[in-house]
Parts: C-alpha cells; structure tokens; sequence
C-alpha cells in the first residue's frame, strides 16, 4: 500500500502538484488520470521518487520516501516494477535477456534457475519461446509491451508502476494489455498505479481512480462511480466523447 | 562561463557515480569484455590502416625535406620514428578515435537515455552511470595502450615499406634511422598520454550521451558536441602532458 499524504510538488515557483492525499491499495488497479499537463506524470515520478517532493509524505507500507537515502531508494526500487510508455526494452538485449537482467543483477539464483524463471514470466504473458530469442526490435509494440510486463514482475514486485501503457497500441492490443494488467494484479496482489488517459482502459480495469486537474485531485472513486459523479471537471474529461455521454445518460436513467 | 561551471559539475557528480563498487562484479566483467571487443577489437583496422599509409608518407615526406648532403643518411628514419612515438600513435591516433569511439558511446548512451531505457535501469535499482560507464572507461584505457604499440610498430613497417618498394630510400639507412639514439621513455610518454586521451574520450562521450534529452536529433547533437569537446580536452591535455613529461 502506498499513502500519499498532502504532496506538494513545484518547479521554478510553479505549483505542479497542489496538496495531494490518496491511498493506493494492493491487489487493486489504482489510475491516475487527467487532461495533459494536469500533473499525472509529475505525480507518477514523485511517487517512485524520480521528483522528490517539496513537503508530505509518500509512505510505501509505512516507509517514508522522503527520510530515505539514494541507498535505501535504489533498495526500495528493487521491490519496484514499471512499464513505461515507449516499453523501454534494452535493444542490445533478446527478450529473454532483457527479463533476465534484473533477476541477474539482484537475485541470488543460479544461472539455470534466472532462465527458468524468465520464461515463466515470458509466458505469463503470452510470449511464444521463439520469440524469447529475438531482439525488441524484431517484435510488434504490443508485444514490446508484453515483454516489458514480464520484466517488471519477474523479481515479485509489490509496487508496478504503469506509464501510458495503450500508448501507440491498436484497440484490441490495448485490451489485451489492460486485462494482464488486472490479472496480474490481483493475481499476486500487487499495488499497481497505471497513469492513463484511455477512456476504455479507465472503465476497464480503473478499480480506483484519482482525477488530476492542474496538479489538484478533482475526484477520488471507482469506475462505477464515474457515472454518478458530480464533478463538472470530470465529466467534462470523461465524457468528451459522444459514447461515453450516452453511457452515461443511460447510466442515470437506471 | 556558467554554463561551464555547471556542466563541470554535472560531469564531475556523474563520475562520482560511475566511481563506485558494481552492483555485480560478474556483470561488470560481462560487459567490460564486450566493450574490449567493441571499442578496442573493432577499431583495430582503421588504426592499422591508418597507420601504416602515415609511417609511409611521413617517411617520403621527411626524406624529401631533408635532401641535404650535411645530414646523415639515416635521418629520415630517426624524424619517422620520433614522429610516431611522440604525437601520431598517441595524440593524432587518438583524436581519429574519439570520432569513432566517442561518438559511438554518446550515440548509444543517448539513445539509451531518450528511449527511457536509463530510466528503466535506475527504477528497477541498477546504479546505471556505473553499469554503462564504468565498462567503457576501463576497457578503452586497457585497449588504448595497446593500440598505441601496434601503431607505433605499423607505422614503422609502412615506413619500411617505402624502403622496399620504391627508390625512395635504402632499407639500410631507414633501419639505422629507427635504431639510432633510440629513448624507450618515449614509448612511456605516448602510453600514459594515451591512458589520459583513452579516459577523456570515454568519460567526456559519456557524460554527454547521459544528459543527453529530447530526441534523434538531439542524440545527434550529444554526439557532435562528444567528439569536439573530446579533441579540445585531448589537445589541452597533451600540452600540459608534453611541458610535464618530456
């Protein structure tokens, strides 16, 4: 569980981040969303500690962000998982290498075991073994995708931070995404914070949400919520589309 | 000048990074030997190539210029070889290789950065200036050296060349010349020029492929700016070396 208590982030006098509080429960898929330059990805890298905040806490299940040294960061990281937007694969790297290179760097398995173990988390998510052997530039973003996931979870991470991860990525590729992202999150009960503003995937899989709208939190709730919503400020980023206003009117209605 | 200051610093926090204890020594040797492979193996050819056409051209043209009966004969091969030792195979060669060696690690590094690859490093906990740089550094330093004998040897031969194929000068006086009053701390003072060169190169390369951002372009750019601000400091450096050392 992550608890962010009254964040304040600024750049050069600039407020990005304005008092922010939320919980970021395990085994839940927690999203983070607004309009671009509302401060999600500013939130995001505070989170992981990329930023360090100006005042608050971020508490990783009662450890505080804030009073750790670059030692005990780069310790909490390894309890970390991220997918990044653009899926950041080490293009030096085949897929199998690139899922067993953190396993190598901090596990204290045997060589045999760092294979084993990488092909588990390979096929987790769908990757054929004659893919393993290509490099990332041989294989489909989605797939890229895929592989990244797999690398993110293969040291048992309590915390998987997601970027944009539909970014680039054709509607059914999307879904696909998103349901692993789900799985593996209530799968091994993993707190994951997906940064998004994909509308299908927010209603997908957005067990709890947190709307950002110039670096304040707007709204907090599920995506069953959404539809009862009193906010003009979501509704206006939700509901841009006709569809999801239609939704929405039938949603009421009920 | 604030510029100047700030990327002093920049480079200065960078390396107290890369200066530390690898995470996984295996790691570190794994990719030590891969930069052996790709910075030293893989620029032996244009270092012979070049090289052994220098020896031979250095040797026509030194013979040309010292056409005087008051000089002895073995002239031409004493100024080649002072030549080579002193400031081709160490100061000349490595300015040919920051082209390609610096501009090879400020491409990678860069692309590695704006890809978010860096970034994908330093949150699974992976001390990345260490990982990437640390490698480079230690294994140009250990090729540099290297490099330097075989194109002090190459040049010598393509020298030697000019004494078998043409009429240029005699095979006999050219290796008198090459014998003659021969100093072997000049072979020193091109190696520990080079190790200088070989850290400048790598560690400037470097830091400019790390705060490299935005896109190809600018990886580009990251790499222009590697490779002229490479042969600046090498110049500045073999100055302060040769007042020094010799």
């Amino acid at each position: 569980m992550i608890e962010v208590k009254d964040i304040v982030k600024s750049f050069d006098g600039t407020v990005v981040l304005n008092h922010i509080t939320t919980t970021l429960k395990d085994g839940q898929v927690n999203m983070i969303i607004g309009q671009s330059g509302s401060g999600k990805t500013v939130f995001m890298k505070s989170l992981i500690g990329l930023h360090k905040v100006d005042s608050g806490q971020i508490l990783y299940d009662g450890r505080d962000l804030s009073e750790m040294n670059e030692k005990q960061i780069r310790e909490l990281h390894r309890e970390v998982g991220m997918l990044f937007q653009g899926a950041a694969l080490f293009d030096s790297m085949t897929v199998l290498e690139n899922v067993m290179y953190p396993l190598e760097m901090f596990s204290s398995m045997t060589a045999a075991e760092i294979e084993e173990r990488a092909r588990f988390c390979l096929q987790r998510v769908n990757i054929q073994e004659r893919a393993m052997e290509l490099m990332p530039s041989e294989i489909s973003g989605g797939m890229q995708k895929r592989v990244a996931i797999a690398r993110a979870i293969s040291m048992n991470p309590k915390y998987l931070f997601c970027d944009e991860p539909n970014s680039g990525l054709d509607p059914k590729t999307s879904l696909v995404i998103d349901q692993l992202i789900h799985e593996i999150t209530e799968e091994y009960n993993i707190c994951t914070i997906v940064n998004s503003h994909d509308m299908n995937s927010i209603m997908e899989i957005g067990d709890h949400i947190v709307f950002l709208k110039g670096g304040i939190k707007e709204w907090e709730g599920s995506r069953h919520e959404i539809f009862h919503s009193e906010s003009e400020a979501l509704d206006d980023f939700v509901f841009a589309s006709d569809l999801y206003k239609k939704v929405k009117r039938a949603n009421s209605k009920l | 000048m604030k510029d100047l200051i700030k990327h002093f610093g920049e480079y200065v926090l960078l390396m107290g990074k890369v200066f530390r204890l690898p995470d996984r020594q295996r790691m570190f040797w794994r990719q030590y030997a891969r930069e052996i492979e790709k910075q030293g193996l893989q620029s032996l050819p244009i270092v012979i190539i070049i090289s052994v056409f220098i020896g031979a051209i250095l040797t026509i043209q030194t013979k040309l210029n010292t056409e005087n009966p008051l000089l002895p004969t073995y002239t031409t091969g004493l100024l080649t070889r002072e030549t080579l030792l002193l400031e081709f195979s160490s100061t000349i060669l490595c300015l040919i290789l920051a082209g390609k060696v610096g501009s090879n690690i400020a491409s990678e590094i860069g692309s590695m950065r704006i890809t978010e690859q860096i970034d994908a490093m330093e949150i699974m906990g992976v001390n990345s200036a260490n990982y990437l740089i640390l490698p480079k550094i230690a294994a140009f330093m250990t090729m540099m050296p290297l490099l330097v004998i075989i194109s002090i040897t190459v040049g010598l031969i393509g020298g030697l060349g000019v004494g078998v194929f043409t009429d240029v000068i005699t095979i006999q006086d050219y290796i008198v010349g090459i014998q003659y009053a021969f100093n072997p701390y000049y072979v020193w003072y091109g190696i520990i020029k080079s190790l200088v060169f070989a850290f400048i190169i790598t560690s400037f390369s470097s830091y400019y492929g790390y705060y490299a951002y935005g896109g190809a372009l600018d990886v580009g750019r990251a790499s222009t700016s590697a490779v002229v601000n490479s042969n600046i400091l090498i110049l500045f450096a073999d100055l302060l070396l040769t007042k020094l050392l010799l």
